[in-house]
């Protein structure tokens, strides 16, 4: 069974929750930028939440199906049409065979996942399917590809009358702040910038990518030159070049860096950063790592909780 | 935010999922040591909720899954995570007395392998003859992997080669390049964009995705430069893997 890329869209591609426990080699996590959507995109369709799944951005693909299957759509809200008619987010999606789905632009929001039943397959290198092409490993679909997946062997469900409530799960609105945790170089900033850094409005620079977006706006600067020797960075952590312009580490992050770290952007934050788009406004509040990891944990047991019920509603 | 243990070593989070342990701030072989014989106990230990260990120069990062570490009563899981931590390594783990793996790497210097091979010699005052010697009859070692896979950052390079990088970084490095950043020397295993100074490149494949062993390098190997000739640089460029 097959899914044939017709158009691949600006960026699709392949994503499951990581490549993980190989960070000695230099080689780092990749994965979806925002990891909620596709887990709760591979909960839709009764897949494992760690099931590969398509990363799509700003522009979708146009694909063609051929074979039954169910789909789900979540993150970013694209005019995405089936058939020409529009395709609901957030629920299960029957697929016919010889369907095809057009994904169309993003409304609001940059990135929308797109889970099939039984997952894509997908040849794995090094252990995952996640696409990190920062580091050469995976690529992104191009027009005439194929890809295979399982057939169903469950009847195909009638259309479901609910959705989810995006609401909690996705959040692209610019002018709500970022909760940041103070990084260990943020003394070494000097008071200007110390204060700049929660006061400024920066701005998601044109050539950001799934490395790290570069935050135009405010330049910051240390009050002492500083060459740390490098050490690991992760997911969220900003960083201060020399140029004074703050860059905000993603998904396809080194796993070391040598720049200061002046911040740690909260883990109930990334996935909202993953939806911003070049240009979007930026500002950050200040949160201290003991609260953002409670709050995180407490984010992980609602997300635990509605994928349970979701599985209890699936067939 | 930073805890100590008991042997002196700082336990910093940084963010929700990963916590550095920090043996000393500089690049230096005692450090360093430390901090691979803190990863292959960590290892041996097998604490759970562990996805990762990232060994440093100096930092060693456990890559820990917070679900698993919550505390109780509220406590964060990395405070949960640290205090384990500091009994686990209030006994210093032993340093390795094992000698590692030996790796030659065979590198053609300078010419178009090494475009800054004669500034190099500038800057240190010294031949490109000189040069070559010092740095091919240097004993390193893999400090860490870092920037890019299979990227090696070596310690043992000699005082006297130092040299810091580009103001402005070269948007495109070629595969195998070896090249010095200020005390440090690497191999650039791919094409790569990089501010280092490049004085000579290996025919040999440091990474590839499809090997057992992705990374012809590993933490903690020892490695020897041996120079070789343009002619040999194709040969063994050719030669099968």
């Amino acid at each position: 069974m097959s899914l044939n890329v017709l158009k691949p869209g600006l960026l699709t591609m392949l994503q499951d929750r990581g490549r993980f426990g190989l960070g000695a080699l230099g080689i780092g996590c990749a994965g979806p930028m925002d990891a909620t959507a596709h887990r709760l995109a591979n909960a839709l369709v009764g897949n494992d939440e760690d099931a590969p799944a398509l990363e799509i951005t700003l522009v979708g693909p146009r694909l063609r199906f051929d074979a039954d299957t169910t789909i789900a759509l979540t993150g970013a809200p694209f005019d995405a049409t089936l058939d020409g008619h529009a395709a609901p987010m957030w629920q299960p999606l029957a697929i016919a065979a010889g369907s095809v789905l057009d994904c169309g632009r993003a409304q609001r929001g940059a990135r929308m996942s797109l889970a099939l039943a039984g997952g894509l397959r997908c040849r794995r290198v090094l252990g995952s399917c996640a696409s990190d092409l920062n580091a050469g490993l995976g690529s992104a679909l191009a027009q005439g590809d194929t890809l295979l997946f399982v057939a169903r062997r469950t009847p195909a469900p009638r259309a479901v009358r609910w959705s989810l409530d995006p609401r909690p799960w996705f959040d692209a609105d610019p002018e709500r702040p970022l909760r940041l945790i103070r990084g260990h170089h943020h003394a070494a900033l000097d008071a200007a910038s110390q204060a700049a850094l929660y006061r400024a409005r920066f701005r998601v620079a044109a050539d950001s990518n799934r490395v790290g977006f570069r935050l135009d706006g405010a330049r910051l600067a240390l009050a002492q030159p500083l060459e740390p020797v490098s050490e690991p960075v992760a997911r969220g952590t900003l960083q201060l070049p020399p140029g004074g312009q703050p860059i905000a580490l993603m998904a396809e992050h080194p796993v070391t860096g040598g720049y200061p770290r002046i911040g740690q952007i909260a883990g109930i934050d990334l996935d909202r950063l993953a939806q911003r788009r070049p240009g979007d406004a930026l500002r950050f509040v200040e949160i201290d790592l003991d609260e953002a990891q409670t709050r995180y944990l407490a984010r992980e047991h609602e997300l635990a909780r509605l994928q349970a019920a979701i599985a209890a509603r699936l067939p | 935010m930073r805890l100590a243990t008991a042997t002196g070593i700082e336990i910093e989070p940084l963010g929700e999922n990963l916590l550095l342990l920090r043996f000393g701030t500089g690049i230096d072989r005692a450090t360093n040591a430390r901090v691979h014989a803190a990863a292959a106990w960590l290892r041996e230990v097998e604490m759970p909720g562990l996805l990762d260990l990232i060994p440093t120069y100096a930092t060693l990062a456990l890559h820990y899954d917070a679900t698993f570490w919550a505390g109780r009563d509220g406590e964060p899981s990395w405070r949960h995570l640290a205090g384990t931590l500091q009994a686990v390594l209030a006994t210093p783990p032993r340093e390795a007395t094992a000698a590692g793996r030996v790796i030659d790497v065979p590198v053609c210097y300078g010419g178009e392998h090494g475009i800054d091979l004669a500034a190099v010699a500038t800057h240190a005052a010294l031949t490109i003859e000189e040069v070559v010697a010092r740095h091919s009859g240097g004993d390193y070692q893999v400090a860490m992997l870092g920037f890019a896979p299979g990227f090696p950052y070596l310690l043992g390079l000699d005082p006297a080669l130092r040299m810091p990088r580009h103001a402005q970084p070269r948007l495109r490095v070629a595969a195998g390049s070896v090249a010095i950043g200020g005390a440090q020397t690497g191999i650039y295993p791919a094409e790569l964009p990089g501010g280092w100074q490049l004085i000579g490149r290996t025919p040999l494949r440091l990474f590839d995705p499809a090997r057992a062993e992705p990374s012809l390098l590993l933490p903690g190997d020892r490695v020897r430069f041996r120079a070789i000739d343009a002619a040999e640089f194709v040969r063994l460029e050719q030669a099968p893997a």
